[in-house]
């Protein structure tokens, strides 16, 4: 954009000065003698959490895939021995019907899987130096902080009930109610459900939709190809090849083993959708009345299960805090800037000494 | 986008960044969007409370909207469910409009009341939503010693 262009190019005659005065070169500085345009990064590329991206930032994945390789092919591979050994018979005996139904399911599992696993949960972008300092300074301010180091706990009202906000030492602030900070992909994730390794990625407020689409559909998805299956076998008169009936049983055998636990995911997250819970919360136990009074509720249920549903599952999208594809300032802009770009960040990477600015504000 | 970096330029020219002050946000409702109205004491002298309280109601009312449950959000979030969400690669969300309507606020904001002032405030989106950043900028001309130790702005809640 011409505006960054300009800032590069007014930057680069004051940071001339600069240096022949203090004669210190800064190790990102870049001369401009050679009148050349940096190439300007994207954040995702200075990105701390333990992340990877692809697309240039279009796309995004925990560090460790998981098992998600594993769980796209076994979907794979029984839906397509399912389309070929018992549609082509299903059709002739049946109906037409099967392969459709086992088609859309099938796409619809895929698709919610892969949103699931490439979409940012929620992830809240750690806190710049400046919020950083001056939250510390209001916890030493606010606690004797003489003889024992100040509490990291802030304790806040949410819909009259008292709720305890941790303070987060990597990401350097409070974490918002109902954030929780995944140590496998080392950020701190908004209404963090559980981090799954079946799908490789965290399930959290953004992407917690998709993964109740994903194992509702997978459940509709095992029961429909087991009852196929079943039907195939009791219909077919006789047996065949040994060989070739035990691979045209695997999908039996897969969807028997999995449906089991499939199922039984669906109706606990089902059970946790009606009740505005998250799995994190319900195994700690946190809203769960210990002492049989009222005062230990869940403050977030909307006490109805059709409004709980609808507000977790049909609920307006929020967007992604961490600004993937958002670029960095350039290398060599003075610390006296325009204060909406994210310039104390990249400063405190760099840390570099930035060439004097006399009266600049910074706290760090 | 212009017209703002020209204020910040003149800003910079002839102001140097003094201090910063964060809204926090307000939870008492649960965890929508909201930010504490609370006025810090570091803008005292800078801007009329009304000024800066009707500010961040406005801002308030433009999340609140954003976030809201009712037909049209249960409208989209169905459709969406229908088509396996690919919708959304799609289509603009209606929380995308309303953060541009934001966007475009905060910038007539801070040309209009904040900049002339000394002061600017950051969108919240680009501080993750946690707080609204609101730099405080002192001219160079005076002696001006950074005024930024006590800090009572926002500790909880209520």
């Amino acid at each position: 954009t011409c505006n960054g262009h300009s800032y590069i190019m007014k930057n680069c005659e004051y940071q001339q000065i600069d240096a022949r005065a203090l004669g210190t070169p800064a190790s990102s500085f870049q001369p401009c003698t050679e009148m050349k345009v940096p190439r300007l990064r994207r954040k995702w590329e200075v990105f701390p959490g333990k992340n990877r991206f692809y697309c240039d930032g279009r796309i995004i994945l925990a560090r460790q895939s998981g098992i998600l390789p594993l769980t796209l092919g076994l979907i794979v591979v029984t839906s397509v021995l399912f389309f070929a050994f018992d549609c082509p018979f299903l059709v002739t005996h049946l109906t037409v019907c099967i392969p459709v139904i086992g088609g859309v399911l099938f796409l619809f599992v895929v698709i919610s899987l892969l949103q699931t696993s490439l979409t940012d949960p929620g992830i809240l972008p750690r806190a710049l130096p400046d919020e950083a300092a001056d939250i510390e300074k209001q916890i030493y301010t606010s606690g004797s902080s003489m003889y024992r180091p100040p509490p990291r706990t802030k304790e806040i009202l949410i819909n009259q009930q008292v709720v305890k906000l941790k303070y987060c030492f990597t990401c350097k602030m409070f974490r918002p109610p109902r954030t929780s900070h995944c140590s496998l992909c080392d950020n701190c994730v908004e209404r963090f459900d559980h981090h799954c390794p079946w799908v490789g990625n965290c399930v959290g407020k953004r992407n917690y939709r998709f993964f109740y689409s994903f194992i509702v559909s997978l459940s509709f998805h095992t029961s429909f190809i087991f009852g196929c299956v079943v039907t195939h076998l009791t219909l077919r008169s006789q047996g065949g090849n040994g060989l070739v009936q035990a691979v045209q049983e695997s999908p039996l055998v897969i969807c028997f083993f999995s449906i089991w636990s499939v199922l039984g995911l669906s109706g606990f997250h089902t059970y946790l959708v009606a009740s505005n819970l998250t799995t994190n919360e319900d195994i700690k136990g946190s809203w769960s009345s210990k002492r049989g009074a009222e005062d230990s509720g869940n403050p977030y249920t909307y006490n109805s299960i059709f409004i709980n549903c609808c507000a977790t599952l049909c609920g307006p999208m929020p967007p992604s805090l961490i600004d993937r594809r958002g670029f960095l300032p350039p290398d060599d802009i003075p610390p006296v800037a325009a204060a909406d770009l994210e310039l104390s960040s990249f400063l405190a990477k760099n840390d570099t000494n930035m060439v004097g600015m006399p009266s600049s504000g910074h706290t760090s | 986008m212009a017209t703002e970096f020209h204020n910040l330029q003149e800003l910079r020219h002839s102001a140097s960044l003094a201090n910063k002050v964060f809204i926090q946000r307000d939870y008492s409702e649960g965890t929508t969007c909201r930010f504490q109205t609370k006025f810090p004491s570091e803008l005292d002298s800078r801007i009329e409370r009304t000024l800066f309280e009707d500010t961040v109601k406005t801002l308030n009312n433009y999340y609140a909207e954003a976030e809201k449950i009712g037909g049209q959000s249960y409208l989209e979030g169905c459709l969406a469910c229908t088509t396996a969400y690919i919708i959304f690669l799609c289509m603009e969300t209606r929380y995308e409009k309303v953060l541009k309507k934001i966007g475009r606020y905060i910038q007539e904001q801070n040309e209009k009341i904040y900049a002339p002032r000394g002061l600017l405030i950051t969108d919240p989106i680009e501080r993750g939503m946690r707080v609204i950043e609101i730099s405080i900028y002192e001219d160079r001309a005076s002696s001006g010693s950074s005024s930024g130790s006590s800090s009572t702005s926002g500790t909880s809640a209520r």
